[in-house]
């Protein structure tokens, strides 16, 4: 049973189907000495309300699935298929100009890394929060306003009255991220796209931005995906987790199986890696060798290279995802012979 | 190649991983160390009469490391960590306060001791993609090391470059690449190489893996961690990371605005933090359980601009213990021979 | 110097093709057209079928034949042999009146982007002073004072040229100078000297070497131009301005006269120009890492 066709049966068992079906994204970019397959036939829901977090590391092709769904990415040199890409019934890849542009910044926005750039630094920061505002609702300059401030103020901006004129320069990362936040929430979207938003940002304000996002999404019960090569960020989030690797999904589950009961040999490799402050080892295991040349893949699994399980058979053919438990699937044939990791991931 | 200093300091052998060592005179001395940075002032504040505050980066550090011993130092934004660090190597001229290394006083070396300090202190960057030179092939980048100190003669510098790519871990046919084709961990890799190719008895280590994918991090912590066993480095290892710290330090010292905040052994630090921003630090960060988090954000509040630091303890904006006593300096309380914390609350 | 033991020269020769291999069609043919502008250069008296100034008055006058591939001018000289030879003049002068300034105006940009400080201050001072000069004008006053010819063309160039390259090279080494690379050499014990010079210099000096493409262009024009005014090269002596000059007074019986050559100025400098693009596009592609 492939994971499509049980993700269905589960929509219709529990009658809430996917607010975005992702089917076989694909999406190349040529290169000098190969085509890099940045996403290679992803497929995935996200539900209502869910938040989904997508973990990899740099060339896993996350951060280039949520600009490949909002349809951002430039193209060329991107080229960008999929089989669909269907939010709330609609499919956005047949979606024409227009239609797209009315979509985002309103049912679907995006935050993304660097606050710092994700701000025009010669705007100040009230006229770029009412912008959304007056563009998708049609407000007036002052009630666009005005709402800014209270935009700002949900994000916890200190006194917002007094800063909404501020410069972009004149706040911290932190302040600016919760600014791009606002921005984001202010056309009510029902999906939001996070792209490693608390990278660039220290411990504890990583930690407030969180707080923040999770608060929000309570609030209105929008659907949240959040990309991060985080583990930690990603296992105090979200509910289900797609882990990629190469430009494909490697494994998709709940939060719980992932972290307990990993089935796939990097899922499990990445976790043991990890360094934590509350555990002392003498030695971290890591993976060995490198992530892959994305431009010189081979046939099989992307992973096969680096992988203690990999088999000749691994090498030969691409390997699908498969069930491995319920709503958990993972692309290895081997999901039985990776080591469990208990609770907590305990080393 | 004259080894005088420093050299006697790091010939006494340390004691075991629990023990504290016993040291006579401590390789590296950070004397209240302050440095400042002047804020650039437009035509328009020098017409109006502005002055413009410096930029406090430390504000007040004092910290000894002990031959072959690796401390730890831990801090957000603006705490003046990297500062801290640069400053050890002689980059910048201090404000007030010393850095003493082997009992010396690093502003008053002259071209020969300098020299000499060159090739005991060395550094490991955090950026692999700015710590390269882009036109330097790899070999020829450590082979210049060599010859400028004139670490081997010069026959043997080929097959000394080839030792230390390998001791790094890489292929020594890498001697012929340039960093453009090299990922982000081999990268690391060659600028450890270059660093040790000096033979250097401590290193400064800013952020060397915050810039690598976490399955590249932990290859280059055991990396470092086997490297400085082997050659009995003594360490300053710079890190925003508190999981990265503590597989890597005997001590580990908390900066918040250009002052250290706690320090202690690895173990007191993180079994028994007595600072309230170290507590806050520690409860931040992300738990690695599948456990949704519920809970409001530990400290509240923006990192205050090291140009306005907070008057009496720096932390009393954030802190959630502060009350009217916090705006009087706080005293350094010595909560036990290894751990020290700067706040009014602190007990043993 | 190197680390790597001494390559033997095939291999040396095969990397050199590999190179010019994956050159982009802009470079090569740039560097093509070049290369033959040099070539006929530096062997016309191998190539001139005919000695630039003799002066046959029986064939003044005639249309580009065979005999005579670019015509013939009024006093019976055959053009295309004024034209390789001119090649000579052209080029030497673009050379020189680019790549000496372009020498001192990178070293004292990197200089002063490294040190900051007073020095930069006074440096950029001085650049102002000489950017401020009205290039031509000042060129025609210190050729009128002085009296018209090369070495003295070359004076006035040299007084102001360097200011371009100056600020390019200052400003990237500004950038570089923050960059890691830079504290490691400075960690790693090398005195300052060196590190400017061999650290910095090769990272700072792409745009230069792009602008020199176009300022070699426009030194050539700038010569041929002053020669046409009677300020530049003087007859009987072949250089490219010199004929387009001579020839405008013959325009209509004679197009070819002045045609040609200003066709040959026209085609050095695309050439120059494609060399250019291609350079910076290598340069570029170079420079910037691959992630």
């Amino acid at each position: 049973m492939t994971l499509t066709t049980a993700e269905m049966k589960e929509s219709k068992a529990t009658g809430r189907s996917p607010l975005l079906a992702v089917r076989d994204l694909v999406v190349q970019f040529p290169g000098r000495r190969g085509t890099v397959v940045a996403n290679d036939r992803v497929s995935l829901d996200i539900r209502p309300g869910e938040t989904l977090g997508i973990v990899g590391e740099s060339g896993s092709g996350k951060s280039v699935f949520c600009r490949a769904v909002l349809r951002i990415l430039p193209s060329p040199p991107a080229m960008v298929e999929a089989a669909g890409v269907l939010f709330e019934g609609r499919d956005l890849m047949r979606l024409d100009r227009a239609s797209m542009r009315k979509l985002r910044g309103q049912a679907i926005s995006m935050i993304f890394q660097n606050p710092m750039s994700s701000l025009n630094p010669v705007w100040p920061i009230g006229d770029q929060v009412s912008e959304p505002l007056r563009l998708h609702k049609q407000m007036s300059r002052a009630d666009a306003r005005a709402m800014a401030v209270q935009l700002l103020r949900r994000v916890g901006i200190p006194a917002p009255e007094r800063r909404v004129n501020d410069y972009p320069f004149q706040w911290s990362g932190g302040m600016l991220q919760r600014a791009a936040i606002a921005m984001a929430i202010a056309g009510d979207p029902r999906l939001m796209l996070a792209d490693e938003p608390t990278t660039a940002l220290d411990v504890t304000i990583q930690d407030q931005i969180l707080a923040l996002l999770l608060e929000l999404q309570q609030e209105s019960g929008m659907a949240l995906v959040l990309v991060s090569h985080d583990m930690g960020v990603i296992a105090e989030t979200c509910d289900r987790i797609a882990v990629m690797y190469a430009g494909r999904i490697v494994e998709l589950g709940s939060a719980a199986q992932i972290f307990n009961v990993p089935a796939h040999p990097y899922t499990h490799g990445l976790l043991r890696s990890i360094a934590r402050p509350d555990a002392r080892k003498a030695r971290l295991s890591s993976i060995p060798g490198q992530p892959p040349d994305m431009a010189v893949l081979g046939p099989g699994c992307a992973f096969a290279e680096r992988c203690a399980l990999a088999s000749e058979e691994c090498r030969a053919t691409r390997i699908e995802l498969r069930m491995v438990g319920p709503a958990h699937a993972a692309a290895c044939l081997y999901p039985e012979r990776v080591p469990g990791l208990g609770e907590g991931a305990r080393a | 190649m004259n080894r005088s200093l420093g050299a006697d300091v790091a010939d006494r052998t340390a004691g075991s991983d629990t023990e504290p060592r016993r040291i006579d005179r401590p390789l590296l001395a950070i004397e209240d160390l302050r440095v400042e940075f002047s804020t650039p002032r437009s035509l328009t504040d020098v017409v109006l009469g502005r002055r413009m505050q410096p930029v406090r980066a430390v504000d007040g550090v004092s910290l000894t490391i002990a031959a072959r011993e690796t401390v730890g130092l831990v801090g957000e934004s603006g705490s003046g960590k990297t500062t801290v660090g640069h400053a050890v190597l002689g980059l910048y001229r201090p404000k007030s306060g010393r850095i003493l290394y082997a009992g010396e006083d690093i502003a008053r070396f002259n071209a020969e001791t300098r020299r000499d300090f060159r090739r005991n202190v060395q550094m490991v960057f955090q950026d692999p993609y700015s710590s390269l030179n882009p036109r330097l092939a790899v070999g020829r980048a450590i082979a210049e090391v060599l010859r400028f100190h004139a670490i081997v003669p010069d026959q043997e510098i080929n097959g000394e470059v080839r030792r230390l790519l390998t001791m790094v871990g890489l292929s020594p046919s890498m001697a012929a690449r340039r960093p453009r084709g090299l990922s982000g961990g081999q990268r690391q890799r060659v600028g450890l190489a270059r660093a040790l190719a000096l033979r250097p008895t401590f290193t400064v280590l800013d952020e060397p893996v915050a810039a690598l994918d976490v399955s590249i991090q932990a290859q280059i912590l055991n990396l470092l961690k086997d490297l400085r066993d082997r050659l009995g480095l003594t360490m300053l290892f710079i890190a925003h990371e508190l999981g990265v710290v503590r597989h890597m330090s005997d001590r580990i010292a908390v900066m918040y605005l250009g002052q250290i905040m706690e320090i202690g052994t690895t173990d007191e630090i993180f079994g028994a933090p007595r600072h309230p921003y170290t507590q806050g630090l520690l409860k931040a960060v992300p738990r690695l359980q599948a456990v949704k988090r519920h809970r409001a954000a530990v400290l509240q509040g923006d990192i205050p601009s090291p140009i306005d630091i907070p008057s009496g303890c720096r932390f009393r904006t954030r802190c959630p213990m502060a009350e009217l006593r916090c705006s009087e300096t706080p005293p350094e309380k010595q909560l036990s021979p290894t751990h020290m914390a700067r706040c009014h609350f602190a007990m043993p | 110097m190197t680390a790597a033991a001494a390559t033997p020269r095939s291999s040396r020769l095969t990397a050199l093709g590999a190179e010019i291999g994956s050159w982009s069609p802009t470079l090569k043919a740039g560097a093509m057209i070049m290369g033959l502008i040099l070539l006929s250069a530096i062997f016309a008296p191998l190539i001139a079928p005919y000695d630039p100034y003799y002066q046959d008055f029986a064939s003044a006058l005639q249309p580009p034949s065979l005999a005579h591939l670019f015509g013939t001018d009024n006093l019976g000289r055959d053009i295309f042999s004024r034209v390789i030879y001119g090649a000579r003049i052209d080029l030497q002068i673009g050379a020189i009146a680019t790549y000496v300034p372009m020498t001192y105006g990178v070293l004292l940009g990197a200089y002063s982007g490294f040190i900051g400080g007073r020095f930069d201050t006074l440096v950029m001072r001085v650049l102002d002073v000489a950017m401020a000069f009205p290039f031509l004008v000042l060129i025609i006053v210190i050729l009128a004072i002085l009296g018209p010819g090369v070495q003295n063309i070359y004076i006035s160039v040299f007084l102001v040229a360097w200011t371009m390259y100056a600020r390019l090279a200052r400003a990237e080494m500004m950038v570089e100078r923050t960059k890691d690379y830079i504290t490691a050499a400075c960690v790693l014990g090398f005195p300052t000297n060196r590190i400017i010079l061999r650290h910095g210099l090769p990272n700072v000096i792409n745009s230069s070497i792009v602008f020199s493409m176009s300022d070699f262009v426009l030194n050539i024009l700038l010569v041929s131009g002053l020669s046409f005014l009677g300020l530049g090269i003087q007859p009987p002596v072949p250089e490219w301005g010199a004929m387009v000059s001579e020839g405008k007074d013959f325009i209509l019986q004679a197009w070819w006269i002045c045609t040609l050559p200003g066709f040959v100025i026209v085609l050095t400098g695309t050439a120059l120009s494609l060399i250019g693009d291609g350079v910076a596009q290598r340069l570029g592609e170079r420079h910037h890492t691959i992630v």
